[in-house]
């Protein structure tokens, strides 16, 4: 029975393996916490409330329930006019180079941090589906 | 206790706030009447890094992103063979400047951000090359930062020249700032000082050990990304971005160590501090430092007549206030600070052209030449 248990688990995790590695939510979010610090504090503040009118609020945005769309802005940039909580911006955030696990971290820590709280996990595979 | 406790955070809250609140002069004013206007020389690039001229009717435009157009005659083409530009965070392709006997030799010498070396991420790498229609040829890497880090922050640079056949480049603290800045074996918050054929200076002030990175010619940098020769003095003048405040102009010495992180006028971006101090024996004070941060890129001074009253001065664009900031200066003291080119956007590079004009890299715009009315 023992032995049994144990080739089940083991197939189990094979097979969890090698459709994705996909790391723990938990540390996707402290890596994604860094990644928001190095790459997007410095427009977006530290308690993701943006600057008025140059950079939106990712802080209970409203822009950030159409996932999709959020991941493309991070992914290949945003540039010209958006609304984010009825106000209007008209800006050129530049894509940062992140790679596609990296996205996801930094997904992952925006949709859990100052006040925003989704239950959705963002995948690398969830990023990399997303095109130009 | 608990009242203690309160107390102790009120006080430091409010020591924050002051610090934070505290504006250093001179203000910065509106001209009550604008006597210039301007044209654009070349448009629709995101955001114009580097710019050098070749000729009155020529130059070459940097875009971050990694292309480097060569501009004729307000024509803008692509040009071919650039190394590999690493384009993330804040790097990509960065500055362009022609040689000081580029006449004679044609080389030109741009920095960028090079994923080059063996660890993942990148630092900053100065090239110098040269141009035949339209292409990159004889490019050669003069030297590569080192340790490569996949951190998107601070990889400088800007290249600037003396009369004595040495080039200056900078290379930010790569988001590092406890480990290189303050470290001279290490790349990284540095001011580097080369010959022009790439090699080092033998009486460069960090030679005599081997341990060091002896193309360094001073340290103790957060971010430099505005470096000019003074047009009189001939010694270097740069401007580093500070944290949240604290953004500095320094005047370059040989050796001498400019303090970052020991000490600066300026905190975290959270808004806790970095350090009580702001002075300490042994550390440069800068000439003159903003608070509140302007974010400033690009540096300049304006030499010809086409400006009378702007002669002498120095200009200094901002990314976050998105204007070109014009500061006018007396005996090594800033007097007189004006916004040029109000609410233009971020502004990241400021030039004098070969015919005297400014001409100004401005994000999502392209470069503009400031004309004026007469």
């Amino acid at each position: 029975m023992r032995l049994l248990f144990t080739i089940l688990i083991s197939l189990l995790s094979g097979i969890s393996f090698s459709i994705y590695q996909q790391k723990p939510l938990e540390q996707s979010i402290e890596d994604g916490k860094e990644i928001y610090a190095d790459f997007c504090l410095q427009c977006h503040m530290a308690k993701g409330e943006g600057v008025k009118n140059a950079f939106p609020p990712l802080a209970k945005s409203d822009y950030l329930q159409d996932i999709d769309k959020s991941i493309h802005a991070i992914k290949f940039g945003l540039k010209g006019p958006i609304k984010v909580n009825g106000i209007a911006y008209n800006g050129n955030m530049i894509n940062q180079g992140l790679d596609e696990e990296e996205i996801a971290d930094v997904m992952n820590y925006i949709l859990r941090s100052w006040g925003n709280s989704y239950d959705l996990i963002i995948t690398e595979e969830k990023v990399a589906s997303i095109e130009k | 206790m608990k009242r203690k406790i309160h107390f102790l955070i009120c006080s430091l809250a409010m020591l924050s706030y002051s610090c934070d609140a505290q504006e250093n002069g001179p203000k910065i004013q509106t001209p009550s009447t604008i006597d210039y206007s301007y044209e654009v020389v070349a448009d629709s690039i995101d955001i114009p890094w580097g710019l050098t001229f070749l000729n009155d009717n020529e130059f070459l435009v940097t875009e971050k992103a990694g292309i480097l157009y060569h501009v004729v005659d307000g024509v803008k083409k692509e040009v071919e063979g650039l190394p590999p530009v690493y384009a993330r965070g804040q790097g990509g392709l960065l500055d362009v400047a022609i040689a000081p006997n580029y006449s004679k030799t044609g080389i030109i010498y741009f920095t960028t951000s090079s994923p080059l070396g063996e660890e993942k991420g990148g630092h900053t790498a100065l090239y110098s090359t040269q141009l035949e229609d339209n292409k990159l040829i004889n490019t050669k890497l003069l030297y590569k930062g080192d340790y490569n880090t996949k951190k998107g922050q601070h990889w400088g640079s800007r290249i600037s020249f003396d009369d004595q056949g040495h080039l200056y480049f900078s290379i930010g603290d790569r988001g590092n700032r406890e480990v290189n800045p303050q470290d001279i074996t290490r790349d990284g918050g540095k001011i580097y000082r080369l010959n022009l054929d790439g090699s080092i200076p033998t009486d460069n002030p960090f030679v005599d050990n081997d341990n060091n990175r002896k193309a360094i010619y001073s340290y103790g940098h957060r971010n430099p990304q505005g470096m000019v020769t003074h047009p009189e003095t001939g010694k270097i003048w740069v401007h580093e971005h500070g944290p949240r405040g604290g953004d500095e102009i320094n005047v370059i010495e040989a050796g001498k160590n400019y303090g970052w992180p020991v000490i600066t006028y300026g905190i975290n971006y959270s808004g806790t501090p970095i350090t009580d101090i702001t002075k300490k024996e042994g550390l440069e004070q800068p000439l003159y430092y903003w608070l509140p941060s302007i974010a400033p890129s690009g540096m300049a001074f304006s030499t010809s007549d086409i400006y009378p009253d702007w002669k002498g001065d120095l200009f200094v664009g901002s990314l976050k206030f998105e204007y070109l900031e014009r500061l006018e200066i007396q005996n090594n003291k800033v007097v007189k600070r004006e916004k040029v080119l109000d609410s233009i956007g971020r502004v990241r590079n400021v030039e004098e052209g070969p015919d005297g004009y400014l001409y100004v890299g401005v994000e999502g715009k392209g470069i503009l030449k400031i004309i004026p009315k007469s």
